[in-house]
């Protein structure tokens, strides 16, 4: 009797799934399908679950503050007054400066692996470029906070002040740690995944095309200019804007080296200031439940949503390339 | 110029300006190619000799056997540091390895409909974003209901990290499984669910083990979620429930010190971080090497 009374549950089940996967497999396939599927959408879940919980917190600031809280210069938890036009500004200001000069030199260095270097080195110098990426990101800042800073404003700061003084942004007083420190941080720690995106790109250009313009004559350079870069720029854009990405999150070298003070918004890159990433490490800690810890997860919320928005464009361009997934070790 | 009595070589281009210009532009072209290229190798070089030469002279036994000094005094050690890190790996491998390897498998063997292509791609952002709001999340969901931090919020966060990239390396390697493996168990009468687990993941084992310890060395070297969750701390301890010290966040703590002592020892901390780091992408490299030749 138990055993029946077992089986017609089962045959119950069955049946359901079935009827609810549409497909005709017997019960023990269906079952590891049907729980490996859960294990899929508990991850969905999470990602959901981490956009829930910041849009819920923010909402307190959102209603308080609406869209002032993007232009507000204040982040003033005595007056309970939070803005964080200072962070967005010195989130781009960090970010742009290291993709101006990553994007060059990641495209240099991937050119020389794909278009000049020996076959036989071309794994090895690929695998020492991927680690820059393994380095972890406070060991990035110690050194930046330790060596690169005092470097800085003893000699960077001032020979820059000295010799291109005359643009806006190299005016002003040298301090070492500032927007100058954390961008030229974030050039290296972004430089291994735009070299890694766009050495698979350019990988992916047919080696005939590069054949028949040597065969007429051209260059390496032409080559490169004219079939390599052409045919790869969908998959390199993409690339720099994953990269992007990188560089607007980028958290504990950043707050290490940026200085984590206000300064009155200027031209210049010496100033001390603040990323939205580095505004969420400094103020959690004090972060009392209410307006405040509001505050600085709508800071986190903003980042959430740059972030992925950079990302979803990145892949959308990257995976048109033909090879979805991308980077290796360093994506 | 060409106007001369020797003989033309017909295939020798004339000198024309252009033709110099053409051959500038390619040289500056393979001189900046090949200077972006060592800048980039020299950096991490640089780098990891630099942190050795400074941090080196400290890294002795009491380095991994004792506490942190007091402030100014000499000695100590970031034994618990190291301790913390372990526990705070483990029990972020509870949340990852699980979600990730069974998502894993689902999207190798059954990831075709559009349930499928959504969840990769979520995996794949899931992969971009910055890894302090895992930390929020954690830090929103565990530490303020609970009122103080503690490894377990740590955990979760670091667990969170490592579902991409256990799922992504461990997806490509069951892919790489022949079907005749597959083919032949099935002939043979196992069940699809059988075949996969006594099979294909078998089959893909030191691949997915690769992965995992990718994972692993990656979550290991995380600093900013811990900040709100595993927050530090300078005692021994294996309680969950209770605040928990990480390598780098007691790296982090160290280098902001006033005390050249501290600082010494962060960058000991470092060469720790970093060897560990290396070690394992080596080895993960050999491993895949050898994983890839297999089949």
């Amino acid at each position: 009797m138990q055993a029946k009374i077992a089986t017609t549950n089962e045959s119950r089940l069955h049946a359901l799934l079935l009827k609810l996967t549409g497909s005709n497999q017997r019960l023990s396939d269906l079952l590891f399908q049907v729980i490996t599927g859960l294990f899929v959408l508990v991850t969905l879940a999470i990602v959901l679950g981490v956009a829930w919980v910041l849009v819920s917190y923010s909402i307190p600031t959102m209603e308080k503050f609406g869209f002032s809280f993007l232009t507000n210069q204040d982040f003033d938890p005595v007056h309970n007054i939070y803005g964080v036009a200072p962070a967005i500004f010195g989130t781009l200001v960090t970010s742009f400066f290291a993709i101006i000069f990553a994007v060059p030199i990641g495209l240099g260095a991937s050119i020389f692996i794909v278009e000049f270097c020996p076959r036989s080195l071309r794994p090895t110098l690929s695998f020492i470029m991927d680690m820059l990426a393994a380095v972890p990101s406070v060991v990035y800042g110690l050194w930046g906070f330790l060596v690169m800073a005092p470097w800085l404003i003893n000699v960077g700061e001032p020979w820059l002040n000295k010799y291109l003084g005359f643009i806006p942004l190299f005016q002003g007083q040298p301090h070492g740690l500032g927007l100058l420190a954390a961008g030229m941080i974030l050039v290296v720690m972004i430089l291994p995944l735009i070299i890694s995106v766009s050495r698979e790109v350019m990988l992916t250009v047919p080696r005939t095309q590069r054949e028949a313009l040597l065969a007429l004559g051209a260059t390496r350079w032409e080559v490169i200019r004219h079939v390599v870069l052409p045919g790869a720029s969908v998959g390199i854009i993409g690339g720099v804007i994953l990269a992007l990405g990188r560089a607007l999150g980028e958290t504990m070298a950043v707050t290490m080296v940026i200085g984590n003070q206000a300064t009155a918004p200027s031209w210049s890159l010496f100033n001390t200031g603040y990323t939205l990433s580095s505004v969420i490490a400094n103020q959690f800690g004090e972060a009392a439940p209410g307006l405040f810890l509001s505050a600085v997860i709508e800071a986190g919320l903003l980042v959430f949503i740059i972030t992925l928005i950079t990302n979803v464009l990145a892949r959308l361009l990257v995976s048109r390339v033909g090879r979805g997934r991308i980077g290796g070790l360093a994506a | 110029m060409s106007s001369t009595n020797a003989p033309v070589n017909p295939f020798q281009m004339p000198r024309t300006t252009h033709h110099i210009r053409r051959q500038v532009s390619n040289a500056l072209c393979i001189g900046f190619a090949i200077l972006t290229a060592a800048f980039s190798i020299l950096v991490l070089f640089y780098l990891v000799i630099y942190i050795i030469k400074q941090g080196l002279p400290y890294l002795n036994l009491g380095f991994f056997t004792q506490l942190p000094a007091s402030f100014g005094s000499s000695g100590g050690g970031m034994g618990e540091a190291i301790q913390g890190t372990l526990v705070l790996v483990g029990l972020a491998s509870v949340v990852g390895i699980p979600l990730g390897l069974f998502m894993a498998i689902y999207l190798s063997e059954y990831g075709k409909g559009r349930f499928s292509e959504f969840a990769r791609f979520m995996v794949d952002v899931l992969n971009g974003v910055p890894t302090i709001i895992f930390g929020l999340f954690a830090w929103v969901l565990i530490v303020i209901p609970a009122h103080g931090f503690s490894a377990l919020s740590g955990g979760l966060a670091l667990g969170i990290i490592m579902i991409p990239i256990v799922a992504r390396t461990a997806e490509d390697v069951l892919r790489l499984v022949p079907k005749e493996l597959r083919e032949a168990s099935l002939a043979l009468g196992a069940t699809k669910a059988r075949t996969i687990l006594q099979v294909i993941v078998p089959a893909a084992s030191s691949g997915i083990v690769t992965g995992i310890v990718l994972a692993m060395a990656r979550v290991a070297g995380e600093t900013a979620p811990l900040l709100m969750t595993a927050f530090g701390s300078t005692f021994w301890g294996t309680d969950v429930t209770q605040p928990i010290d990480a390598l780098p966040l007691r790296i982090f703590v160290f280098t902001t010190s006033p005390y050249q002592i501290q600082i010494n020892q962060a960058y000991a901390g470092s060469i720790v971080l970093v060897a560990l780091i290396l070690i394992t992408s080596f080895a993960v490299r050999w491993a895949t090497g050898g994983f890839k030749r297999r089949f």
